[in-house]
């Protein structure tokens, strides 16, 4: 059961992203990718890390891809108005990202022969586990994140203002 | 549910190569600014995924933590980066990235 859902997810998440790269609408790109997102969530569930999998919901489909479909019918882009590469420059994309796969593929060929991991924690990724695991081992990197943020909001502030004395 | 025993870790990590590459030729195929950032996102997402899959093979919430802290980064920097491009649309009158080639004028 958990195999099929597996592949469902798989096949979902590489066809919804490949829709983001070669569709023409900016707007069905980000909805496209919104789909891969919730593919990638499901899986997430599947491996057992229920609080990231909450978390990605909550972050990329609610909050990052709102940000992007604001912005995109902020700048009114449609279809008319978007840019395209040569088609020359598009198959050399493409090639190379494919030989890029190909490299990823040998080099990570030995993988096969890892064992299945023979004990299982279950429980690992609940809030209570991973807290306790973020609020000792990774206090100070979680102290800093808050810095960033800060840092990041003054930034997206300055950007955006129209005439900065 | 485990799936990290039914299933082959090799499974996962073609799945994030997959991802990864469709990410990389998202930010060659495209000229829109806005695609690019979303195909850096994919590539982000490729390898927290990759991340999730071998915290639950080693038993180590660490991967996981690590992914919490990648969200992190991506939401800070989807911030700061859209809101440069609307300051470049707002310049320029659009987010085509073969407009930016030169820094001057």
């Amino acid at each position: 059961m958990t195999i099929y859902l597996f592949y469902f997810l798989s096949f979902l998440a590489i066809l919804c992203g490949l829709m983001v790269v070669l569709e023409k609408n900016p707007v069905h790109s980000v909805l496209y990718l919104i789909i891969t997102f919730f593919a990638i969530a499901g899986h997430y569930i599947l491996l057992n890390a229920q609080f990231l999998a909450v978390v990605h919901v909550i972050v990329y489909a609610g909050a990052i891809m709102v940000l992007f479909l604001f912005v995109i019918m902020l700048l009114n882009l449609n279809k008319e108005t978007e840019p395209h590469k040569t088609n020359l420059v598009k198959f050399a994309a493409v090639i190379s990202a494919g030989l890029l796969l190909v490299v990823l593929v040998a080099a990570l060929r030995g993988t096969e022969s890892l064992p299945s991991p023979s004990t299982i924690n279950a429980d690992m990724g609940l809030v209570k586990n991973l807290g306790k695991v973020l609020f000792n081992q990774f206090l100070l990197p979680f102290e800093t994140a808050s810095l960033l943020f800060l840092a990041a909001m003054v930034g997206a502030v300055m950007l955006g203002k129209r005439d900065i004395k | 549910m485990n799936t990290i025993q039914s299933i082959h870790i090799n499974h996962y990590i073609l799945l994030s190569a997959v991802l990864f590459c469709i990410g990389v030729m998202g930010v060659l195929f495209r000229r829109n600014a806005i695609i690019i950032f979303m195909s850096v996102e994919l590539m982000l997402n490729a390898v927290n995924l990759l991340l999730v899959a071998f915290s639950s093979y080693w038993n180590d919430p660490a991967g996981q933590v690590f992914v919490f802290f990648v969200m992190v980064v991506a939401a800070a920097e989807v911030a700061v980066g859209l809101a440069i491009l609307v300051m470049i649309y707002r310049n320029t009158g659009s987010t085509d990235i073969d407009v930016l080639n030169k820094l001057k004028n």
